[in-house]
């Protein structure tokens, strides 16, 4: 039988194994040979660095010199699944890379290191693995951080779905004062570093739901240079949140539970990109509750706030940043909108999936 | 897209001028029904009801077509996407309905392959893109949805796609309108229309309802200056003593309404009984395919019977979607039931008054 664009081939033949494959198969998985040029090719040739290469078991890390006395280790770990895997402003890569340096910057801490496991389905393209870590290597560069181990293992077709990334990360901060999710105090300002809802759009738009073209790219990025700049500016920051999945609502009644206060948000003053705002409309759904991926809130005392945001404008990515409300104490803690018509409702957790309405 | 982004129709001056007319014109109370569950989420999304004088008291209606989905429908919906050889596809809405007792979701996480589409046209797609598969779309929501279920049907029978099936749920304003105007213990004395489905009905059919009831009805749209504008038109006739059909929706609706998409909706369905849950059966309030178009209608493809099935005894939800009850009435709300646990539908949709409470008065600010 002739396979199209191959010549018929006559009489007897014993074909060489295939040396330089184009997917991933489960051999890449077994520890042997094909895991180890898939080792070296894919992903030395691009995060390598003497640590990930010295090709141990473990990666020995000296912090005798790194660790300043009164800091600590921070550690933090995300596991990764997006579909589609590329969408505009980003892929899986660079995603995996920025959640994780995220979730160390948002304790206030600089990112050192990061460890990967790869969880990949048989018959991925090697082409796209090697672009996801492309952009992984890419991403690590723009944080300052360095992949000191990794591993990688296969399934079989149908048991996941293309490629999961799990990320591990440590760096460290300050031991005092402490910056986290209850240290919100009556009295502080919060501030957003960016337009909300363009992870969430770009995303909704790359799976072909949108039904409508828009223009309207993720803003997958590692904020640890951000929080540096600030920090050393302003170092009296009480809390800092990216606003992931559930979006800036869900983190802002996270943080008011937290810290056991009310935050009182100005509906006009949260930046929304113009196009978000369209695709929202006319999707039923509502950017305070959409992802953002480069985006942080801030929360700090108000006599701060306007030199935390000088300093978020000057970062071109915290060059739209805004004071979007402040923290005030009531009887139970709550998150409130006052709306652009001056009137005043209460913001809840999102529950479940946010789903589009239907008319 | 200007329409879209236009702050004309969220103005704070125009909004604080039609609240100081509505105020100025107001002697005595008032009840007022929107109908629709879209303008119930603009209400409370705005906080219009925290605006207006004390006596205006605004009565969430039956228009969110996922609270009014029959529990019999949802079951059959569950029956359905749970056969191995069925795609089971419906707007996002209603997939985290409960029936008796799972929803969609859970149904998809067992293993069913339930689709989220943004328009009925997408099913047919996929119907056509797997001719292996039975494609069923779940026909839900009010004259507004129709058409496009109805474009739908037709684009499928034109192209030969004999695996697409509805699940005929759809439902109409009018009859939802005498039902709640003709029962003893209604409390509306007027209504706001729901500007999207006037888009496309027109507001013929309200003028005998407004003459018959002595109930004045006026067309209003989304925004809030829409809805201040609807309300001061109500109110207005009220004071009067008046019961017209007026259009406070110009720039969307005319009186014949969308005369293509009518003609579309006749071709493919006709007005059939059908069952409102937590209201009961509102004869002819429901649209069935004609027989010409029967074989796009899944029950011709699977036994689906029609069981008798029980709501949670705590919900109120149909005395909520009556008007006769507000969410804050019922021990359930916010305790047993919440947008994550809903025991009933209208705290399933934003739409639903029960979740736009929730998310917009829950703790009263």
């Amino acid at each position: 039988m002739t396979q199209a664009g191959y010549p018929e081939m006559q009489g007897p033949n014993c074909p060489l194994p295939i040396s330089k494959r184009e997917m991933v198969v489960i051999g890449h998985g077994s520890g042997g040979q094909l895991t180890h040029e898939l080792i070296r090719d894919v992903f030395q040739s691009r995060l390598g660095n003497p640590l990930l290469n010295a090709g141990n078991d473990s990666a020995l890390l000296d912090l005798s010199q790194a660790l300043p006395a009164g800091q600590r280790l921070v550690v933090s770990t995300d596991a990764h699944i997006v579909s589609p895997l590329f969408f505009p402003g980003g892929d899986i890569g660079r995603l995996s890379v920025c959640g994780t340096v995220n979730d160390l910057a948002m304790m206030g801490a600089q990112p050192r290191y990061l460890t990967a496991t790869f969880i990949i389905e048989e018959g991925f393209l090697i082409s796209d693995l090697e672009k996801i870590v492309d952009s992984m290597a890419a991403a690590c560069a723009e944080a300052r951080v360095q992949l000191v181990a990794a591993d990688t293992k296969v399934t079989e077709h149908g048991k996941s779905d293309g490629i999961f990334i799990s990320t591990t990360g440590i760096g460290w901060a300050r031991s005092t004062p402490r910056i986290a999710g209850d240290q919100a105090r009556p009295g502080d300002a919060v501030l957003v570093s960016g337009p909300m809802g363009n992870h969430g759009i770009a995303i909704a738009q790359a799976r072909g739901n949108l039904g409508f073209q828009s223009n309207v790219v993720s803003d997958t990025a590692p904020l640890n240079s951000l929080v540096g700049q600030l920090l050393a500016e302003v170092p009296n920051v009480h809390v800092f949140r990216d606003p992931t999945r559930g979006g800036l609502a869900t983190t802002l009644v996270e943080i008011s539970r937290q810290s056991s206060v009310t935050i009182e948000l100005d509906e006009k003053a949260i930046p929304i990109d113009p196009p978000v705002r369209v695709a929202c409309e006319l999707l039923g759904l509502d950017p305070l509750y959409l992802a953002n991926e480069g985006k942080m809130l801030v929360i700090l005392p108000a006599e701060f706030a306007y030199t935390a945001l000088r300093v978020l404008r000057a970062n071109p990515l915290g060059n739209q940043a805004a004071i979007i409300g402040h923290v005030t104490k009531r009887p139970q803690p709550q998150l409130l909108l006052k709306t652009t018509l001056g009137t005043t409702r209460v913001l809840e957790m999102l529950s479940g999936e946010m789903l589009p309405r239907i008319c | 897209m200007t329409t879209l982004t236009n702050a004309n129709f969220r103005s704070e001056e125009l909004t604080q001028k039609l609240v100081a007319s509505i105020r100025a014109i107001t002697t005595r109370p008032w009840n007022i029904m929107e109908i629709c569950g879209g303008q119930t989420h603009a209400i409370l999304q705005y906080g219009l009801d925290q605006l207006l004088p004390a006596g205006i008291q605004l009565i969430h209606g039956p228009g969110c077509p996922v609270c009014v989905t029959s529990l019999e429908s949802i079951e059959q919906a569950l029956k359905i996407a749970r056969q191995e050889d069925v795609i089971f596809t419906s707007f996002g809405d209603m997939l985290r309905v409960p029936g008796a007792g799972q929803d969609l979701f859970s149904a998809r996480a067992s293993g069913a392959d339930v689709r989220v589409v943004y328009s009925p046209m997408e099913a047919v797609k996929i119907a056509a893109l797997n001719s292996q598969k039975k494609v069923v779309f779940f026909a839900v929501g009010f004259e507004t949805t129709v058409p496009s279920i109805a474009q739908s049907v037709l684009h499928a029978k034109r192209n030969g796609i004999t695996n697409f099936t509805i699940l005929p749920a759809n439902v109409l304003v009018p009859p939802a309108m005498h039902a709640i105007l003709s029962s003893p213990e209604n409390r509306v004395q007027g209504f706001l229309a729901a500007g999207h489905v006037c888009a496309v009905m027109g507001y013929w059919e309200y003028e005998p309802i407004a003459a018959r009831y002595h109930t004045p009805i006026v067309v209003t749209g989304f925004e809030p200056v829409d809805i201040l504008n609807g309300i001061l038109m109500t109110v207005q006739q009220l004071e009067a003593g008046m019961h017209n059909v007026q259009n406070a929706y110009r720039r969307a609706v005319t009186r014949e309404g969308n005369l293509t998409a009518q003609g579309i909706i006749a071709q493919v369905f006709e007005p059939v009984d059908r069952n409102w849950r937590g209201i009961g059966l509102i004869p002819l309030s429901g649209l069935g395919l004609r027989p010409e178009f029967q074989t796009f209608d899944v029950h011709e493809h699977f036994e689906l019977g029609h069981e008798t099935l029980a709501e949670s005894p705590l919900c109120i939800a149909g005395s909520v979607l009556r008007g006769v009850a507000t969410p804050h009435d019922c021990p359930a709300f916010g305790r047993q039931c919440t947008p994550g646990t809903p025991l009933g539908a209208p705290m399933v949709s934003s739409e639903g008054a029960c979740a736009a409470y929730y998310r917009y008065q829950r703790v009263k600010a």
